[in-house]
């Protein structure tokens, strides 16, 4: 009984020293969001240092940032690229997994390791291929053309994820539509489909996020200044020539705000999405 | 015409092989934007365009040969392999460290798994531009720390390897939060009988860790290695808003050089030729890590 006392005491003790360890890593891992957070409402002229809080914060910066910088038009940008390739990473994912999943034939192994394959290509090894190939079609700051690029190096781990995961749903619910009269095109809009949420949920998050930061593709195929995603409106703050550092704090707060928000709101999702996306 | 029909119908409903033609947008997307990219990528490795113009000529292996006398390329090759592999170990460690500290629940624990992800959710790009308000020279927070301390202020990125190896800290510190949840994932599925049986046969902290959580966390592991060493080796966004590959062309990564080569020097033809030797090198390396990883998996499960 004493000892049973002694070491929850132990414990307790223990507990506190975690949570003081605790504070300090996450004070350290938020000390440089804090540092662009309190230079963004600083004025241009405060020359203080970058770990003080102005005295009279301004919303100059934002105004110069929102205003110069066009990140409205940026965010506009980002959002449509965004959208419209999670949403074909999606359906031609999940589409292109269901037969990969249920028929194991030669041809659907060999389509398979070839998509995982692609996880491995670092993009700027063949961006001037891709390029060049894009100048070729048309598709140089066009949407379309980041789209379909996009969407193609984001495919290989939704089509990996859904694969997984079908695979994991019993195989006699398939037989059963089947006997039942189901055509086997039918079988995974009725039969597979509802039962994919969970994944569907962490795909789209996975996708949504990385395609939302994406910078390299965006650089070679969206040049157009009115094109200009978030990543390289942000770039052109930091270009040698500006010296407003308040607004490049500024406009990086502003394009960080979105995807924080929703991952502060939505933090289970995104945990469980990080997971699965290691899950072998 | 009619019986032709039919059997397309036949084929259709009832053979398994027809399912496969739902791959095909995907493949097609594939063949357009990968395999012939690295197809028409050797080809133009072979010749010296310039990126825009109508003209060029083949020049043979010249491209390749130029690239193993290249400072430049082995520069970028070393500081890869320590933007992949050293970022890697921090990554490990670091992740593993905050998943022990952070597994089981206590005050404050939320926050503090919020606060380390969270730079995850944030490009690389711009995470360097965060980081440039700490290590830039004038005004540069982490000099204002330095100053407390009554030392000189140091220009930190103005010296190649120490610029490197800043780099590396900083990508190891912005996205250990994914390897800390994959760990966090990894302990929470070691059942907790395990623990309980070794402290009544009187184990150690230490060896409960060696005996029983090292060896459960071994899918962890190898997942957090391929997903990090990969990562690190594609290192790009980082570099070009940290140093853009300077002083001189000390901190390029291969990607970033390959970018500067295309865009900054006109030199399609060499640049297509390092993507080559940078996409060989990647795909052989996680080839190889694969296998080494399964193998070490397979020794510990047999």
């Amino acid at each position: 009984m004493v000892d049973k006392k002694k070491k929850s005491k132990l414990k307790t003790r223990w507990n506190w020293l975690k949570s003081i360890i605790a504070i300090v890593i996450s004070l350290f891992f938020f000390a440089p969001f804090y540092i662009i957070l309190s230079l963004s409402f600083k004025s241009r002229a405060d020359r203080t240092s970058y770990w003080l809080f102005p005295e009279n914060p301004t919303f100059d910066a934002y105004a110069y940032a929102l205003d110069k910088g066009d990140i409205w038009l940026a965010i506009c940008n980002t959002l449509i690229v965004t959208v419209f390739s999670v949403v074909l990473v999606l359906v031609l994912g999940s589409i292109a997994a269901y037969p990969l999943a249920r028929h194991k034939t030669r041809m659907n192994k060999l389509i398979l390791s070839a998509f995982v394959g692609v996880m491995m290509v670092p993009p700027l090894s063949v961006l001037v291929p891709i390029y060049r190939e894009l100048v070729m079609m048309g598709g140089i700051n066009t949407f379309w053309g980041i789209i379909l690029v996009t969407v193609t190096y984001s495919l290989p781990t939704s089509v990996f994820m859904f694969t997984n995961f079908i695979g994991g749903i019993p195989k006699e619910l398939d037989e059963a539509a089947l006997i039942d009269g189901c055509s086997q095109f039918m079988i995974f809009p009725r039969i597979i489909l509802p039962n994919m949420a969970p994944v569907i949920s962490s795909v789209l998050i996975l996708t949504g996020v990385s395609i939302w930061n994406d910078y390299s593709f965006q650089l070679y195929v969206l040049q157009r200044p009115k094109l200009r995603t978030i990543t390289l409106a942000i770039s052109s703050f930091f270009s040698e020539g500006n010296t407003n550092m308040p607004a490049a704090a500024a406009a990086t707060v502003i394009s960080v705000l979105p995807l924080a928000i929703i991952y502060l709101c939505l933090q289970k999702y995104f945990v469980k999405g990080s997971m699965d996306s290691a899950v072998k | 015409m009619k019986n032709g029909n039919r059997s397309v119908m036949k084929f259709l409903q009832s053979d398994p092989r027809a399912l496969s033609l739902l791959t095909l947008p995907a493949v097609l997307l594939f063949i357009t934007f990968v395999a012939f990219p690295i197809v028409s990528g050797i080809n133009i490795s072979f010749t010296n365009w310039n990126g825009y113009s109508q003209e060029y000529s083949y020049v043979g292996f010249d491209n390749y040969r130029k690239m193993f006398t290249d400072p430049q390329v082995w520069t970028a090759f070393r500081n890869t392999l320590i933007y992949g592999f050293g970022s890697t170990l921090v990554q490990t460690i670091l992740g593993l460290a905050f998943a022990m500290l952070l597994v089981n629940r206590f005050l404050f624990r939320g926050v503090a798994r919020t606060i380390i992800y969270l730079p995850a959710m944030v490009a690389q790009l711009i995470i360097g531009y965060i980081w440039y308000f700490i290590v830039t020279y004038e005004r540069g927070a982490l000099n204002d720390i330095v100053a407390l301390f009554g030392v000189d202020k140091v220009d930190w990125m103005s010296r190649g390897f120490r610029a490197v190896m800043i780099i590396m800290m900083i990508n190891a510190i912005a996205y250990c939060g994914k390897t800390m949840i994959i760990f966090i994932a990894g302990l929470e599925s070691i059942p907790n009988m395990y623990n309980e049986a070794a402290s009544i046969d009187g184990a150690n902290a230490w060896q409960v860790f060696r005996h029983i959580t090292m060896p459960m966390l071994l899918p962890a592991l190898t997942t957090s290695l391929v997903l990090n060493i990969i990562g690190g080796l594609k290192m790009f966004g980082l570099v070009v808003a940290m140093t853009n590959g300077g002083p001189g062309y000390a901190s390029h990564s291969l990607s970033s050089l390959i970018n500067s080569l295309y865009f900054g020097g006109q030199q399609a033809g060499y640049s297509a030729a390092v993507g080559m030797f940078s996409f060989i090198f990647i795909v052989l390396v996680s080839i190889l890590l694969r296998r080494y990883l399964e193998m070490k998996e397979a020794q510990y499960n047999g």
